[in-house]
C-alpha cells in the first residue's frame, strides 16, 4: 500500500541545480529573449502584458505567497526565482498562518520541497520555457484526491490512515505539468457541508475573519489559497462547494462542465455532480489548473470526448458584446442586501466593459435544492458503503462479528453529516419511495436543465450571486442543517445542470467581508466563463485584495526570507538577477 | 423419482408446478468487467489480480468491457430476445464483505435483452421439443470468494480473495414456464449447450462459471395466479438442480395437502442430506435499492449494431441438428450426438470434407471417437486423433488399401502416437494385398489344396467361396482385398 513519491521528487538532480541557476546561461542572453518573445511554445496572446521584475510584481516586501500563478510561472521560467524559494515561502506561510487558519489536514513539506528541487532542475535548463506549465508552482489538494503515498481522508475519521496506492488523475496530471503539492486540504467530511466544520479532524477558519467559516465543502482549499498557503489549489464542487468558499475567502474558484475534468481517483460523494475545479488568486491561474487537468480519462467513462479549448488565448478576448442573462429568481428573499447590491454593481461593471444584460427566467432553479437533496444522499448512500473497515482505513477490530465489525466501524468512523446523508439517500432509494423521490428528482433535474438549455438560447453567460450571504460565524448554522443547505441555493441548480459556473471577487461588505460574482456558462464553455471573469477582474482590483492576516504574515516571512538568503549568499536556490 | 411427480399424483388436490430458473455465467474475457485486470483467476494466487477499481478503492470508477457486453447480446440474440437500443447499468445495493464496492454493479429495469425463448428436449416425449420464455439476458459483476476457517483452537475466521471480483458475469433469467424438475435439467442442458457453442462461458458448473437457481411454486390447477414462490439456491451440480426441484415440489405439495401455507423465501440445497433448509424470509429480504449507476453512460444499441452481432452467430445447436439430419442423411439420434458440442460437430464436418464419407465419419465417431472420449475424460480438441487422422483411415478403407479387419488396429495405434494411419499401415505391413499377381498366386495355391471345397462349390454350395475365401486370407494373412480375392476365385474356378 505505501507507494514512492513522483518521480518529480526524486533528489538526483540536485548535482545539476547549481549549473542552471549558472549566471553564465543568463549571460548568454536567453533572459532577455524571453523577455521579448514570451517562453516558447506559448501563444502570443500569453505575452501580451509587459515582463517586468520580481520587484514590480511583489513589491517591496518581495512577498511571494502574493504571487498569481501567472506571475510564478514568469518569474520562474525568468530564473526571476526559484521554485525551492517559493515553496520555502508558502510552507513559510502556512507555519505562520496555519494554528489561526487550519486550512489543512496533511502538509506535506519535505514531498514539496522535493519536488521544487526537482523542479528547478527542469527550469535550469537550456530551455524553462519549455518546462510544463505549473513546474514549481505551489498547489494544495483538496483531501479527497488520491495521492499515491500521502494520506487522503476526505475529512473522515474512517479514512484516516489511508494511503492510496494510486494517484487520481487529476493530481497525475498536475504532477505532469510540473506542480508542486504542498498539502491535503481540509474539507466538509466527504465533501458534505458548506463550511468545513463538519472535517473529521477540525474546522477551517476563514481568513478574512478567523471567527467565521471559510466555507465548504473545499474550505481547507479556498482558505489557503486566500490566505497564501498556497498559489493554486484544487476543490471539487457537487452543489456549490468550489465556488461558495471561493466567494466567501475572496479568491476565484471554477466548477466546470461535468464531464470536463476526470473523477478517478476522487472520493466520491454524490457520483452525477462531483466536479474538479482549481482556486487561484486572478482568474487566470484557474484557467492554468484547468488546462492541466482537464481532458477524457479513458479511467472515467463520464469524461467528454471533447478537446480542451486553449484557454488562455481568448481570456483577454474582452465582453464586448458579450451577452449576460440575469435571472431574477437568483436574487430573493433572504439575500443579504450587501451581496445584492455587490453582484448587481459587478454586473453592471462589465456592461460598461462592452456586454449586454437580458433578464433570464429560470423558474426550476427554486426546486433544485429538494432535488439535490434526493440525488445526492442517494448517490453517497451508496458511494459510501465501502467504507466498512475490510480493505483500508478504520476498522472495529475489537469487535468479532464480521458484521457487527462492519457496523461498529461505520457508527464510529463517520460523522452526523455522513449518516443524515445516508440515511436520507437510503430512505429515498427505499422500494416503494423510489418514483416519489430518486425519479421525481431526476425528472425535476431534466425539467432545471431545460430552463437553462432555453436561457442559452439568447445569453452566453447568466450571473448570478454565489451565496445569499456573506461567510457566517463558525456555529451559527451547526445544528441547523437546512439553514446550511441554503447556502448554496445559488449554486446547486448549476451542478443539477451539468454546467460550469466560475465565483470571482466582486467586493466587501459592510463588515470587509468578500462577495463573489457567479458566472454561469454553457456547457463546456469555460472558455467565455475565463473571458468574462478576467476582463471583470481587470476592470477592479477585488482580486488583489488580501486578508490581513495573509499580508501581514506574508511581509513578516519575506523579511526573514531576504534575512536567510543574506545569511546564505550564493545558495543555489537563489535567482540572479536579470 | 425422476419424472414422476407430474401433478396428477397428488393425493388430495391437482397442482400444477411452476419453475423458473436464474442462470448465471461467468463470460469468457480476457479482463474483467470494469477494470484492466486479468479475469482468468482459477490457480492464481490470491489477490493477486486485483487494481483500486476491482477492490473498490475510494475514488475508483469502472470503465465497461465491450467484449463482455457483445458477449451477452449475442447470447442474448441466441436466445432469441430483443435488443432495446438504450439500455443502463444499475446499482444493486447490499452490504457483505465480499461485495467490494458495498454494491454490485448490475442491470435492473433496462437490461441488454427482453423476450426471448429457447427450446429444449420434452422429456416426457422423446423427440419432441419444449419451448420456455426468456425474461431477460443481462450482465453485472461478480464478487469476491470468502473462505471460512476454522483453525486449530477452534477460533473461527474469513479469509478473502478478491481476484474473483469484477469478473464480467450473465444472467439469464427464465420465465415461470417449467413444469417439472425434469423440464428445468433439459432447458439447463439447452442453455449449457448454446452459452458453449457461442463460446462467451466455459458454462462449467463445477468451477463455478454456471450457477442456477431455480424458483419453484405449486398452485391449484386452473389458479390463473402464482402460489408462494420459494426461491432454492446452492445447487453445484445438474444432478443437484433436480433434486433440489424435486424435493421443493414434494415439501411444498406435502405442506400445502396438509392445510400449511408456503412461505416465500429463500432456501438453500443441502447435497449430503438431500434437503432444502431456510437461508432467508422474505421479511428479511434485501432491498436492495437499485438506481441508475451514475459512473457509466448509458449504452447505445443501434439496430445496425444488433444486426452487426447477429451476423457472428454461429449455426446453433437445434439448426445444427436439423441440417446434420438433412444433409447427412442421418437419423435424429446420430444428429442429436454429433452435435452435442459445437466442437464435435466441426469434427464431424471436417472429417466429412477431408473424407468425402459422412457416414463413415458418422459412424466412426459416434462408435470409436466417443468412446474415447469417454474412457480418456479428454476434449474432442485434446486427442491426437485429428479429422485428418480419421479422414485418412476412411480413404485407407474406401479405397481398400486396408481392411475392415485392420482398421481398429490403425485407429488405435493414431490415437496414441498420433501417426498417420498411412504412415502406420505402411511401416507395420499392414496394407491390403491388391496386387494381382501375388494374389492369383495364392488363390491357386488355395484351389490346389482344397479339392473338396473346390467340387462343392461346382456342385452349388454357396458357403465353398467362403471357405476358399479364408483359405487365400490365411495364407494372406488377413492383407488380401476380400473383393479382388473373390473376383479371382470366381475366375480360376468358373474359367
Ligand atoms: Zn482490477
Amino acid at each position: 500500500m505505501h507507494g514512492t513519491l513522483s518521480p518529480l521528487s526524486s533528489r538526483k538532480g540536485d548535482g545539476a541545480r547549481g549549473g542552471a541557476f549558472c549566471p553564465a546561461i543568463a549571460a548568454h542572453g536567453m533572459l532577455g529573449e524571453f523577455g521579448l518573445m514570451g517562453a516558447p511554445g506559448q501563444p502570443a496572446g500569453h505575452t501580451r502584458h509587459m515582463h517586468v521584475t520580481r520587484e514590480h510584481l511583489v513589491g517591496i516586501s518581495g512577498d511571494l505567497t502574493a504571487l498569481t500563478a501567472p506571475e510564478a510561472r514568469d518569474l520562474l521560467v525568468r530564473r526571476q526565482i526559484s521554485a525551492t524559494e517559493l515553496a520555502h515561502a508558502v510552507l513559510g506561510q502556512i507555519e505562520r498562518t496555519e494554528s489561526q487558519v487550519r486550512s489543512f489536514i496533511t502538509v506535506t513539506a519535505d514531498e514539496a520541497l522535493a519536488q521544487a528541487r526537482a523542479a528547478d532542475v527542469a527550469l535550469g535548463g537550456s530551455d524553462p520555457g519549455a518546462t510544463p506549465p505549473l513546474t514549481g508552482i505551489p498547489v494544495a489538494l483538496k483531501d479527497l484526491f488520491c495521492t499515491t503515498g500521502v494520506q487522503t481522508t476526505a475529512g473522515s475519521r474512517i479514512l484516516e490512515g489511508f494511503i492510496p496506492p494510486y494517484d487520481a488523475t487529476v493530481v497525475a496530471r498536475l504532477r505532469a505539468a510540473g506542480a508542486v503539492f504542498v498539502g491535503k486540504a481540509n474539507m466538509d467530511e466527504f465533501a458534505m457541508g458548506s463550511s468545513t466544520e463538519n472535517s473529521g479532524y477540525h474546522p477551517t477558519h476563514n481568513p478574512w475573519d478567523v471567527s467565521r467559516v471559510p466555507g465548504g465543502s473545499s474550505g481547507g482549499s479556498a482558505a489557503a489559497v486566500s490566505a497564501g498557503q498556497a498559489i493554486l489549489s484544487l476543490g471539487t464542487d457537487t452543489g456549490g462547494s468550489i465556488r461558495q468558499p471561493a466567494s466567501l475567502c475572496s479568491v476565484t474558484g471554477l466548477k466546470p462542465t461535468y464531464g470536463r475534468v476526470s473523477r478517478y481517483g476522487v472520493v466520491a460523494f454524490a457520483s452525477s455532480l462531483d466536479q474538479v475545479g482549481p482556486f487561484s488568486i486572478g482568474v487566470e491561474g484557474s484557467a492554468m489548473v484547468l488546462q492541466a487537468i482537464a481532458g477524457a480519462d479513458p479511467m472515467d467513462a463520464t469524461t467528454a470526448p471533447f478537446a480542451v479549448p486553449d484557454y488562455r488565448s481568448t481570456i483577454r478576448d474582452g465582453v464586448k458584446g458579450l451577452r449576460i442573462g440575469v435571472p431574477a429568481e437568483y436574487f430573493t428573499a433572504g439575500m443579504e442586501p450587501d451581496v445584492e447590491r455587490l453582484v448587481r454593481e459587478a454586473i453592471q461593471t462589465l456592461t460598461s466593459l462592452g456586454a449586454t444584460v437580458h433578464p433570464v427566467s429560470l423558474p426550476y432553479s427554486e426546486h433544485g435544492l429538494a432535488t439535490y437533496y434526493i440525488i445526492a444522499p442517494a448517490e453517497a448512500s451508496s458511494n459510501l458503503s465501502r467504507y466498512n473497515g475490510i480493505k483500508y482505513g478504520l476498522a472495529a477490530l475489537d469487535e468479532v462479528d464480521m458484521t457487527r465489525a462492519m457496523d461498529a466501524t461505520r457508527q464510529r468512523g463517520f460523522g452526523n453529516e455522513p449518516k443524515r446523508r445516508i440515511m436520507l439517500g437510503t430512505y429515498a432509494l427505499s422500494s416503494g419511495y423510489y418514483d416519489a423521490y430518486y425519479r421525481k428528482a431526476q425528472q425535476v433535474r431534466t425539467l432545471i436543465k431545460a430552463d437553462f438549455d432555453n436561457a442559452f438560447a439568447s445569453v452566453d453567460v447568466i450571473a448570478a450571486p454565489v451565496s445569499p450571504t456573506v461567510a457566517f460565524k463558525m456555529g451559527a448554522r451547526i445544528d441547523d442543517p437546512l439553514a446550511m443547505y441554503l447556502s448554496d441555493v445559488c449554486t446547486i441548480p448549476v451542478n443539477v445542470a451539468g454546467l460550469p459556473g466560475i465565483s470571482v471577487p466582486c467586493g466587501f461588505d459592510h463588515q470587509g467581508l468578500p462577495v463573489g460574482l457567479q458566472l454561469i456558462g454553457k456547457a463546456f464553455d469555460e472558455a467565455t466563463l475565463f473571458r468574462a471573469a478576467f476582463a471583470y477582474e481587470e476592470a477592479t482590483s477585488f482580486h488583489r485584495q488580501r486578508p490581513p492576516l495573509a499580508e501581514q504574515a506574508g511581509s513578516e516571512g519575506s523579511v526573514n526570507q531576504a534575512a536567510m538568503g543574506a545569511g546564505k549568499a550564493g545558495g543555489p536556490q537563489r535567482a540572479p538577477h536579470a | 423419482m425422476t419424472g414422476t411427480h407430474h401433478a396428477g399424483t397428488s393425493p388430495a388436490t391437482d397442482y400444477e408446478v411452476v419453475i423458473g430458473l436464474e442462470v448465471h455465467a461467468q463470460v469468457v474475457t480476457e479482463s474483467k468487467m470494469f477494470c484492466g485486470c486479468s479475469s482468468r483467476y482459477s490457480g492464481a494466487p490470491p489477490n493477486t489480480l486485483v487494481c483500486p477499481v476491482c477492490l473498490g478503492m475510494p475514488g475508483s470508477l469502472p470503465v465497461m468491457n465491450r467484449t463482455a457486453v457483445e458477449a451477452t447480446i449475442i447470447t442474448a440474440l441466441a436466445l432469441n430476445c430483443e435488443i432495446p437500443e438504450f439500455s443502463k447499468f444499475d446499482r444493486k445495493n447490499y452490504n457483505y464483505p465480499d461485495l467490494m464496492k458495498g454494491y454490485q454493479i448490475s442491470q435492473f429495469d433496462l437490461p441488454f435483452s427482453q423476450a426471448g425463448w429457447l427450446e429444449f428436449d420434452d422429456p416426457a416425449n422423446p423427440g419432441q421439443m419444449r419451448r420456455a420464455g426468456i425474461t431477460r439476458v443481462h450482465l453485472e459483476e461478480d464478487t469476491a470468494t470468502l473462505k471460512h476457517v476454522r483453525d486449530s483452537s477452534g477460533e473461527t475466521y474469513s479469509l478473502m480473495d478478491v481476484n474473483r471480483a469484477g469478473v464480467p458475469l450473465m444472467e439469464i433469467v427464465g420465465d415461470p414456464d417449467l413444469r417439472t424438475a425434469d423440464e428445468a435439467g433439459s432447458y439447463l442442458r439447452a442453455v449449457r449447450q448454446i452459452l458453449r457453442y457461442l463460446g462467451v462461458s466455459t458454462a462449467n458448473m463445477d468451477e463455478g462459471a454456471f450457477r442456477c437457481d431455480a424458483n419453484v411454486s405449486l398452485r391449484p390447477w386452473g389458479q390463473a395466479e402464482y402460489g408462494a414462490k420459494v426461491e432454492v439456491k446452492n445447487m453445484n451440480s445438474f444432478r443437484s438442480v433436480v433434486r433440489a426441484i424435486e424435493f421443493e415440489i414434494v415439501r411444498q405439495r406435502d405442506l400445502l395437502d396438509a392445510g400449511g401455507r408456503i412461505v416465500q423465501e429463500t432456501r438453500g440445497w443441502v447435497d449430503d442430506r438431500a434437503i432444502t433448509v431456510t437461508q432467508r424470509s422474505k421479511e428479511a429480504a434485501h432491498d436492495y435499492r437499485y438506481f441508475p449507476e451514475p459512473d457509466l453512460p448509458p449504452i447505445i444499441t443501434p439496430e445496425a449494431e444488433v444486426e452487426r452481432l447477429r451476423s457472428l452467430l454461429p449455426e446453433l445447436p437445434d439448426a445444427k441438428r436439423q441440417r446434420f439430419a438433412d444433409a447427412y442423411r442421418m437419423t435424429s439420434d446420430i444428429a442429436d450426438t454429433l452435435t452435442q458440442t459445437r466442437a464435435l460437430a466441426e469434427y464431424f464436418e471436417q472429417t466429412v470434407n477431408l473424407s468425402g464419407n459422412a457416414r463413415a465419419a458418422a459412424n466412426w465417431i459416434t462408435r470409436d471417437v466417443l468412446r474415447i472420449l469417454g474412457a480418456t475424460g479428454a476434449e474432442i480438441d485434446q486427442i491426437l486423433l485429428t479429422p485428418a487422422h480419421l479422414a485418412d483411415l476412411i480413404k485407407l478403407l474406401d479405397t481398400g488399401t486396408i481392411s475392415g479387419r485392420t482398421a481398429p488396429e490403425v485407429l488405435e495405434e493414431a490415437v496414441s502416437t498420433g501417426s498417420m494411419p498411412r504412415e502406420i499401415v505402411q511401416q507395420r505391413g499392414l496394407g491390403q494385398v491388391s496386387d494381382t499377381d501375388a494374389l492369383t498366386t495364392a488363390v491357386a495355391d488355395a484351389i490346389a489344396s482344397n479339392p473338396k471345397a473346390v467340387a462343392d462349390y461346382r456342385a452349388g454350395k454357396a458357403t465353398a467361396m467362403g471357405f476358399l475365401v479364408g483359405a487365400v486370407m490365411k495364407a494372406t494373412r488377413g492383407k488380401g482385398n476380400p473383393g479382388l480375392v473373390n473376383e479371382l476365385l470366381k475366375q480360376q474356378l468358373d474359367g
